[in-house]
């Protein structure tokens, strides 16, 4: 969570509750949102490490908020991390290794194996397109996150489909 | 079963079943020696069910619905729809069933591309016995759903892949089949026009259309209430689907959707 929060506060200063709802809008009900605690909690880190400095605003009939801006070396953090690649998602591994171990231990069928897995991934892409239908059309961004996530669902299931037609 | 049992049961209704099949199977002759695309099926399909049929190429998939819409004759099994035996329909007998009572849609549409849109969606009709002017209307509210408004006069050379795979849908259930057969109707769309089947698959399919839908797509084949796994012409795995549930449907296993939708702290 600490650079998509240093990459918001990139636009303006910001408090926490603020950016919890730019994150929500950005990223539609799709995304698994942060609570608001896990919020607090790393804007407290980053302003340790000197990336944010917070600042108490006084508010009428309510209790002072603090907002935050980004200082020097959290802008050069954003910039590092644009300049950055991702790291590659990893082949399922935890599956891999259960379809390597099977026939080993003589407890488990690779074919039943695979076709469980299977199950539980068109579950989940079933999931993931109800999610994209409830998600406003009009936000690109949220309809993008569930794309990305059905496109790796899919590969993961060719690559299934790959290991039922060494082991069938 | 006795082969006098076997007899009576010919047409018997079995059960709520629209779609039943029993030890399909078909070789293709081929140059490089016969090839055994569907290798003793057994399938059913209830009344309003979507039932997606997914594998890898050359599994026998197109070939499996081809057998189920009389398109392609079985070297043995025994298909019935709605109770009926009719593996040993005549070629004729198939054709007055596709156009009133099973619709099929195809990857390459197959429209006819001499006639105008409207034409198309109302000629099975028309041919069904269906009096004009009841077929005009049938055609005007199936392509007023399917979003194709003022498409009637265009021709379907002057489509896109997806407006044209629209009317042959259209085209498909414009006698209100029992039964809808799609092979791989997205095949040769976009992204887009893949997720605009997908839904107009999928209000039908609410409204009680029963679909058997052959697919490689993960995506149009979530879309289903049970998904057959066909592997070198044998249903290897015949899942239901169920999704409603956080962690997509499945809590017992992995996160489901949290899980791949989740970015790493």
């Amino acid at each position: 969570m600490r650079l998509p929060i240093l990459a918001l506060l990139a636009h303006g200063p910001a408090h926490g509750y603020e950016l919890k709802q730019q994150l929500e809008k950005l990223l539609g009900a799709a995304y698994p949102q942060p609570n608001v605690g896990q919020i607090y909690v790393t804007l407290g880190r980053l302003e340790k490490t000197g990336l944010i400095e917070g600042e108490e605003v006084e508010q009428e009939s309510r209790p002072n908020k603090r907002t935050y801006r980004l200082t020097e070396a959290g802008r050069e953090a954003v910039a590092a991390w644009f300049e950055d690649t991702a790291d590659e998602p990893r082949v399922r591994d935890e599956f891999f290794m259960k379809l390597a171990l099977a026939p080993r231990t003589g407890m488990a069928d690779r074919v039943a194996l695979i076709n469980r897995q299977r199950r539980q991934y068109l579950n989940t892409m079933r999931s993931l397109s109800k999610l994209a239908a409830a998600e406003d059309r009009d936000n690109r961004v949220a309809q993008l996150l569930i794309e990305g996530a059905m496109l790796h669902l899919q590969a993961d299931l060719d690559w299934l489909e790959r290991c039922q037609e060494e082991f069938e | 079963m006795s082969r006098a049992d076997r007899d009576r049961d010919d047409d018997a209704p079995a059960g709520t079943a629209l779609l039943r099949a029993e030890g399909l199977t078909r070789t293709h002759r081929g140059e490089g020696g016969p090839v055994h695309a569907v290798r003793g099926v057994d399938l059913h399909v209830d009344r309003g069910e979507f039932v997606a049929v997914t594998g890898p190429s050359g599994a026998g998939k197109s070939t499996l619905l081809h057998l189920l819409g009389g398109l392609q004759r079985p070297d043995s099994g025994r298909i019935w729809i709605d109770g009926r035996r009719v593996d040993g329909y005549s070629e004729t007998r198939w054709a007055v069933l596709r156009r009133r009572r099973v619709g099929v849609v195809f990857q390459f549409f197959n429209l006819v591309s001499n006639l105008t849109v409207a034409d198309n969606v109302e000629l099975p009709a028309l041919l069904a016995g269906v009096p004009p002017r009841a077929a005009r209307e049938t055609r005007a509210g199936l392509l007023a759903e399917l979003g194709m408004d003022g498409k009637e006069r265009a021709m379907p050379g002057e489509l896109s892949g997806g407006e044209q795979q629209r009317v042959a849908l259209a085209r498909a259930l414009v006698n209100h089949p029992d039964l809808l057969l799609a092979d791989e109707p997205a095949g040769s769309l976009d992204s887009r026009g893949t997720r605009e089947v997908l839904r107009l698959l999928t209000r039908f399919h609410r409204r009680g259309q029963t679909i058997v839908l052959v697919t490689h797509d993960a995506r149009m084949a979530s879309a289903a209430d049970r998904v057959l796994s066909l592997f070198d012409g044998r249903i290897t795995d015949d899942a239901p689907l169920d999704g409603d549930g956080p962690g997509g449907g499945n809590g017992r296993r992995g996160r489901g959707v949290s899980g791949v939708l989740g970015l790493k702290d």
